[in-house]
């Protein structure tokens, strides 16, 4: 396959040449250079992935790719899933970019409101935004590529720093800055924790190819070791919790296009490496292995939902609920080692697709979500919900689009988000044929954290939709808002288009999947596993099946009945516009709508246990008598308490350490150089002594 | 079209024909167990006919989305009736859509009506939104431990399946998982349905409400749509209890003899269902809002032990 080769070198070629041009030309110009590489990039890593996938057998491509020695680079269909992935979410955010770039229509700067919903603030320069964009998309399509330990490392850490430095796009904003600190800590502390799983699996040569890695014998000790390191780098790369302080800060204050990327594929990144250690190159390991990471995923799945709940600010809440969707694919990657290490290959196949299913459709429907979040704000100068409403009637498409990526986050049939729940529901409800009842007693518990963190996510998202884009705007400025360019919307309406395509086709994907399980050595030594597609238009589960195409049409066919058949039984009188019942009251503001906090509010009292609020009422009376109130206020904070109880005394123990360290400072010279005489010394002693 | 697509639209439209009638049913139970005359059954269909007719008002700050729910919300219950047992076991088109498929389609509607709800602007759509967010989320984990139990005795979510099984099986409709499974389920469908002691079909207090709540800004054919989606709601919820648990009657072979013992087991299991709704409804009080968590606790305890006690029996 030698066109597999040109297109990987089409890829680095036009990511390169996005970067530069970028970099080199002003205005519009630039802004169209960098969005034209980046979208020519992502499309030759779609075809590729598509390619591959198709083919279905692994290839080595050349380090002609890139001239640097010691890189080596490979391509096989796991690495083609999230190939997709990335040229899917990369061209979208492309198109979006080059539109989200140009100057924003003038609006009055609106004044910074609770949750950090910062007003609009001087724009940040398209030209590092268009440099940034190739280089992420680059490193990322590196990242997958990556056939030893040390292109995996290096694509790793440059991975990590053109996220910070999107992160840092608005320098200027302290919230900024506090977050590439927390993400340049967290993201440093997993990358330690990946250097040294990889110096333990690959035996203390790094640029060894994965190949060799493979066929290695290690004493279940290191193995063990392997994984609760890969268990600790991965899940600070996705947010895991409680991994993933960084996240909720880091996600928000990006441009749009790079939030998009941040959350629909950099968070994928964590998963591909967890998929390609733990079970590709280790072929997975015993039970509790799969317990701890359905343990971390169900404690993510539900604390993301939860604290998206209750966020008022649109960004952060989709940041939330990145962490409860990673949390999901965690979740089914655990339940698949489980089943594995009971050599239950079938659910674990069917566990093992719902995962990079989901990552795929997470891919589709966050970047839309994130990216309609960004038109929103582009427009109105806000993210914080309680200052919009109405959108629907002032940006119809944005609206629409985001309508489209909430229906899918919340897993309604036939969307995307539903076809891959319904697979790992699927592979969950197999647990019963684990031969051990206390471990089979996981899966129906494991269901359940499932179901419920479907459900919140559904109330999430209609307050999420419904406070944002209906109702009456609750500020001038979003009350003055206009719709998003072309190119923005032509960007959300390729990811909306992929949301019904992947939700209405798993009997087109699900098989392709199965390519990227045979890539990690799932094949079951004697008769090849029974396919999971057994229908011509569905798929089959292993202990249901359903079709979303026939769905979809029973659907729009008993919509179209309803219509004709009101129509027969004469139910055709106008509509007429009248005032919303108030009980009475002559006029209607939109201080009289539900708040977003108003919302949430039920299910706050519900899980009050989890959350810890801190409610604050202070009721100002006239000082004659206190039956007349003057003032009440009231204030109501959620501060997440994983925070406090892990990272805060961390940070202390890790600021006196640094005091202590400090006194070795001392400004000389010839201490420093007695410092290095010394560490040498001691470096030389030490090998001698090892070695 | 085969006789097995003839039969499922049968099915379906008798789901949806009869269901306005099965709410009849309860309303003039529950007024005869109060001691009141209460209306004909055939109240539901008159209003059904009587706001079809009428001319629909909108409110001025409502979007296009307020005009579409109402089509959206009956199409997926709809949906849902078609992919659920009414007369026969082992139609193809339950293999359109498993339990799973029928739960995701009913919290389909749910959402887009909460949306509804909100989209006015009005106070109290905002309310009532909110609450049914709040208990459809927390019915949600009862419903799949209760789907994990009914897979795990019969292998299987396809719904003409786990039916198909227990007919072959009868013994395991007495065991303790089964039982208690049908115990959690029977709680959800008091919730999902907007039934006493979760919320009062029959309240006039906007503060009282919850599903009524979203509703209230609608009229018209707008209302007889989701008042008829409801009622099928009801008809589906009762449907499942009494087939997918007590599948007995349900054609196997479809025979016209056949089909007519169906319908007429169907017609009697529903009205056991219909008396015990109205029983309930007339002896419990509307519990407050914050209480409904403990009450759907209580139904997940129940479904995780039915998986548990389904678990050990294997």
């Amino acid at each position: 396959m030698p066109s597999a080769l040109w297109l990987a070198r089409a890829v680095m070629l036009a990511y390169a040449f996005g970067a530069v041009g970028a970099l080199v030309s002003r205005g519009r110009a630039g802004r169209a250079l960098g969005a034209a590489g980046a979208l020519a990039g992502s499309l030759a890593v779609l075809c590729l992935g598509v390619l591959v996938l198709a083919g279905g057998t692994p290839l080595p491509l050349p380090s002609l790719v890139f001239p640097i020695s010691g890189v080596l680079l490979r391509v096989d269909s796991l690495s083609a899933v999230f190939l997709l992935i990335i040229g899917l979410v990369g061209s979208a955010a492309a198109v979006y970019g080059y539109g989200y770039s140009a100057p924003a229509p003038g609006h009055p700067v609106e004044p910074a409101t609770g949750g950090g919903a910062g007003g609009p603030r001087p724009h940040p320069d398209p030209r590092a935004m268009g440099t940034l964009l190739n280089l992420l998309l680059a490193t990322m399509t590196l990242q997958v590529l990556a056939d030893n330990a040390f292109t995996f490392l290096f694509a790793w850490e440059a991975m990590s720093l053109a996220t910070c430095l999107f992160v840092l796009t608005d320098a200027a904003d302290p919230e900024a800055v506090r977050a590439a600190r927390w993400y340049l800590g967290m993201s440093h502390a997993g990358f330690a924790a990946l250097v040294g799983l990889l110096l333990l699996l690959s035996g203390g040569d790094l640029t060894i190819p994965f190949e060799v890695v493979r066929q290695a014998t290690l004493t279940a000790g290191v193995r063990d070791a392997v994984f609760l390191l890969a268990v600790f780098a991965f899940g600070t790369k996705a947010g895991l919790v409680p991994l993933h302080v960084w996240l909720p800060m880091a996600h928000p204050v990006a441009p749009s296009q790079a939030s998009a990327l941040m959350s629909a594929v950099v968070l994928k990144m964590g998963i591909y490496g967890l998929l390609r250690i733990v079970v590709d190159l280790m072929h997975g390991g015993p039970a509790w292995w799969g317990g701890v990471l359905l343990g971390a995923g169900a404690l993510s799945a539900v604390f993301g939902i939860l604290y998206a709940l209750l966020e008022s600010d649109l960004k952060r809440l989709l940041a939330f609920s990145s962490i409860e969707n990673i949390g999901i694919i965690w979740m089914a990657i655990g339940a698949g080692l489980i089943f594995l290490s009971y050599g239950l290959l079938l659910p674990a196949s069917v566990a093992f697709a719902g995962a990079l299913y989901h990552a795929l459709n997470h891919a589709a429907f966050k970047g839309l979500l994130f990216m309609g979040a960004g038109a929103v704000q582009r427009s109105t100068g806000t993210r914080n919900m309680e200052r919009l409403g109405g959108l629907i009637g002032t940006m119809p498409w944005t609206a629409g689009l985001f309508l489209i990526g909430a229906a899918a986050v919340a897993a309604l049939p036939p969307l995307n988000g539903f076809a891959s729940e319904w697979l790992i529901f699927q592979a969950l409800l197999e647990g019963f044929r684990i031969p051990q009842p206390s471990t089979a007693l996981l899966m129906p518990i494991a269901v359940g954290i499932l179901a419920l963190a479907s459900g919140l996510t559904a109330a999430c998202f209609v307050k999420a939709f419904g406070i944002t884009f209906l109702a009456i705007p609750r500020s001038p400025a979003a009350e003055r808002a206009s719709e998003a360019p072309f190119s923005m919307r032509a960007g959300m309406a390729l990811l909306a288009a992929a949301c019904i395509a992947l939700g209405l086709g798993p009997f087109v994907v699900v098989p392709r999947l199965s390519g990227a399980l045979e890539a990690m050595g799932l094949t079951a030594p004697g008769p090849p596993s029974p396919p999971l597609v057994t229908r011509p238009l569905g798929i089959a589960g292993t202990t249901g099946q359903m079709s979303p195409v026939l769905l979809a049409a029973g659907l729009l066919g008993i919509v179209a009945l309803v219509h004709i058949g009101l129509r027969l039984a004469g139910a055709r009188a106008p509509v007429r516009r009248v005032d919303a019942w108030g009980c009475g009251r002559i006029r209607q503001t939109p201080r009289m709508q539900y708040t977003s906090a108003a919302f949430a509010e039920p299910l706050r009292r519900v899980f009050a246990e989890l959350y810890r609020p801190t409610d604050d009422l202070t009721v100002h009376v006239h000082p004659a008598s206190e039956y007349f109130v003057q003032s009440i206020e009231y204030h109501a904070a959620v501060s997440p308490w994983i925070d406090r109880l892990i990272y805060r005394p961390m940070l202390g123990l890790l600021t006196r350490i640094a005091g202590r360290v400090r006194a070795m400072q001392g400004g000389s010279l010839h201490l420093y150089l007695l410092y290095l005489c010394v560490a040498l010394l001691v470096a030389l002693l030490a090998s001698r002594w090892l070695g | 079209m085969t006789a097995t697509a003839w039969l499922a639209a049968v099915q379906t439209l008798l789901a949806v024909g009869l269901a306005p009638g099965l709410a009849g049913v309860v309303r003039r139970l529950k007024a005869r167990l109060q001691g009141r005359i209460g209306p004909p059954i055939g109240q539901p269909y008159r209003e059904l006919r009587k706001l079809l007719q009428k001319e629909p008002l909108v409110a001025h700050h409502a979007s296009w989305l307020f005009r579409a729910t109402p089509f959206i919300v009956f199409a997926t219950t709809v949906a849902v009736a078609a992919l659920v047992p009414l007369l026969a076991v082992g139609l193809p088109i339950y293999a359109v859509g498993d339990l799973i498929v029928v739960v995701y389609l009913l919290l389909a509607g749910t959402f887009f009506l909460a949306l509804a709800g909100l989209d006015p602007g009005s106070p109290f759509g905002g309310m009532g939104a909110s609450r049914e967010m709040t208990i459809a989320a927390l019915a949600e984990p009862v419903i799949g431990v209760a789907i994990f139990a009914l897979a795990l005795t019969a292998d299987s979510t396809n719904l003409g399946r786990i039916a198909a099984r227990m007919l072959a099986h009868p013994a395991t409709a007495v065991s303790p998982g089964h039982l208690l499974a049908f115990a959690a389920l029977f709680i959800v469908t008091l919730a999902e349905t907007g039934r006493l002691p979760v919320d009062n079909p029959s309240t006039h207090l906007e503060l009282t409400m919850i599903h009524e709540a979203m509703l209230l800004e609608y009229s018209g054919r707008y209302l007889a749509l989701l008042e008829w989606a409801a009622d099928i709601k009801l008809f589906v919820f009762f449907a499942l209890l009494a087939n997918l648990f007590v599948p007995w009657g349900l054609a196997v072979t479809l025979t016209p003899l056949a089909l007519a013992v169906a319908l007429g087991a169907l017609a009697l299991k529903l009205g056991v269902l219909a008396l015990a709704l109205a029983l309930l409804e007339t002896r419990v009080a509307k519990l407050r809002l914050f209480r409904v968590p403990e009450l759907l606790s209580v139904s997940f305890v129940l479904a995780l032990l039915a998986v548990t006690a389904s678990l050990l029996g294997r």
